[in-house]
């Protein structure tokens, strides 16, 4: 017997009624793993922000040059003039060994899912402005119903709309390489390699600035990712990125 | 059990012994080439492993950059004060005329240096930028002898790994592998912008290694000792800074 004629007796076993997941294995993964990552460098950065919540613009920059800005926040060093007259505690070692463990992790698993997404369709399929909800033609309405903050329509449990993708294009393929970039060219053993990665932000200094803005950028699209989940139906995108399936039910009510 | 469950199951077993396998050569290499930090051990031990297998990789011959006199900070910065030990106190009021560098361990001529002796040899002089972990920086025209050149001197023994360095101030030590070691930035500083190394700065002696951060150009340097095994020094972790928290390699 040949192997065609024998697959389509095992598809016959499987009952009609299963259909893909809305997400992918390989996107439920890498999506939790990000997650997890990215928590872990934004508390991480934070506590080594706060050893020196002073930003300059250029090569260089500490307590006797003039900064570009300060954050208002005590210090974990007492040599940061502040005005608070309080020294927080240190918390700079673990900090740092855990923001560049977490940077390993998030950007290996990065790689996969971009490489993966050329392979499976995922950019092309959802991702990359395509039909329907997710064309051009459907921008305007879009944003309308966004800044109304409406309930998105059930064909949307199945696809991103154009807004969507556009944001998530921006994410993958814009601040994330950028915050990668500007992470590394604050690296001294980095840079001695690849002197290019800090000129051309303008300085070191500047690496760290533009470091720190682009993690704020990234910090804004969770925010408004997260508020989005909520206005869409917490529990029914929650199981969709978790189990991969989607209530039907509970989505057409 | 259906066929298709049992082959999965083979084919994941397969998988799994191929990558238990893979990580234990890929370990070994990493070992034999000298890409395994001292600290690699605990929860962070795998970034850190793969930070300085990456960066010996990437980073072994390359120059830190250097920039033209102009950019050199003004005022220049100075971190922590002197520490305030007698021994170093006493060096001082004699104009560290009574200071030495007593160089020991894996090497053919155990040596002690007078700054003079040190300030004898060929020095070099670079514009380099010393940035903190913390996230503060500054440049500064530094003038010394490259660690190198005194290495040679005392004779390295071959099968010699890495340089720990002492300080006088307590409880302060650190070590860097031979690629760093042997690296023509890598100097005993005496000068700092056309002077003498400020007290404030770490003078009479500072170790600067310009491709990490500042931790690891240690101040005060009193002691070198070179070795095959840090195992043998203070916790086993290559230097004073894994024992408070931070990582041995700073290149990043």
């Amino acid at each position: 017997m040949s192997e065609s004629a024998y697959i389509p007796n095992v598809a016959s076993d499987v009952p009609v009624t299963t259909v893909a997941p809305r997400h992918s294995a390989l996107v439920r993964v890498t999506h939790w793993i990000t997650t997890l990552c990215f928590f872990a460098l934004l508390i991480t950065g934070a506590e080594i922000v706060i050893s020196h919540p002073r930003f300059y613009w250029g090569e260089t920059g500490n307590v006797l040059t003039q900064p570009l800005f300060k954050i208002p926040i005590p210090s974990s060093r007492a040599l940061v003039p502040t005005g608070y007259g309080y020294v927080m505690p240190d918390q700079n070692g673990w900090s740092r060994y855990l923001h560049f463990q977490a940077a390993w992790v998030v950007v290996l698993t990065g790689l996969l899912y971009v490489i993966a997404m050329f392979f499976t369709g995922h950019l092309r399929k959802d991702l990359l402005p395509g039909g329907g909800e997710a064309s051009w033609r459907a921008f305007p309405k879009e944003v309308a119903s966004h800044l109304r903050f409406k309930r998105p329509s059930a064909a949307e449990a199945w696809s991103y709309n154009l807004l969507q993708r556009i944001s998530y294009l921006f994410v993958i393929f814009v601040l994330f390489p950028l915050v990668i970039w500007t992470g590394l060219a604050m690296s001294p053993a980095f840079v001695s390699a690849v002197p290019a990665a800090v000129n051309l932000l303008g300085g070191q200094q500047s690496a760290r600035t533009l470091h720190f803005f682009v993690s704020l950028a990234l910090v804004l699209f969770v925010l408004v990712h997260v508020v989005m989940v909520f206005v869409a139906g917490f529990w029914s995108r929650m199981r969709a990125m978790i189990t991969g399936h989607v209530d039907t039910k509970m989505e057409r009510t | 059990m259906s066929d298709i469950s049992r082959r999965k199951l083979i084919t994941t077993g397969l998988a799994a012994a191929a990558g238990v396998t893979g990580l234990g050569v890929a370990a070994g290499m990493a070992q034999k080439y000298g890409l395994v930090p001292p600290d690699h051990g605990g929860i962070f031990g795998a970034g850190e492993t793969l930070t300085y297998a990456s960066h010996r990789l990437l980073t072994k011959y390359s120059l830190a950059r250097e920039f033209p006199q102009s950019m050199i900070s003004k005022p220049p910065f100075a971190n922590e004060m002197a520490p305030p030990t007698d021994e170093f106190k006493r060096l001082q009021a004699g104009g560290f005329a009574d200071w030495r560098l007593t160089v020991d361990g894996m090497v053919a001529h155990p040596a002690a240096f007078s700054l003079d002796q040190l300030k004898s040899y060929p020095s070099r002089t670079q514009v380099t930028m010393l940035q903190c972990e913390e996230g503060w920086s500054y440049i500064a025209e530094w003038i010394g002898v490259p660690l190198s050149h005194v290495l040679d001197i005392v004779g390295v023994l071959p099968q010699a790994r890495y340089v720990v360095y002492f300080s006088f101030q307590p409880d302060w030590w650190d070590s860097i592998d031979m690629a760093d070691a042997s690296h023509p930035q890598t100097l005993l500083a005496y000068g700092l912008n056309g002077d003498v190394l400020p007290i404030g700065n770490g003078g009479p002696l500072r170790m600067r290694v310009p491709r990490q951060v500042g931790y690891k150009s240690v101040k005060f340097i009193t002691h070198l000792t070179v070795t095959d095994n840090l195992k043998k020094f203070g916790k086993g972790l290559g230097s004073a800074s894994p024992e408070s928290g931070y990582a041995w390699y700073a290149g990043i």
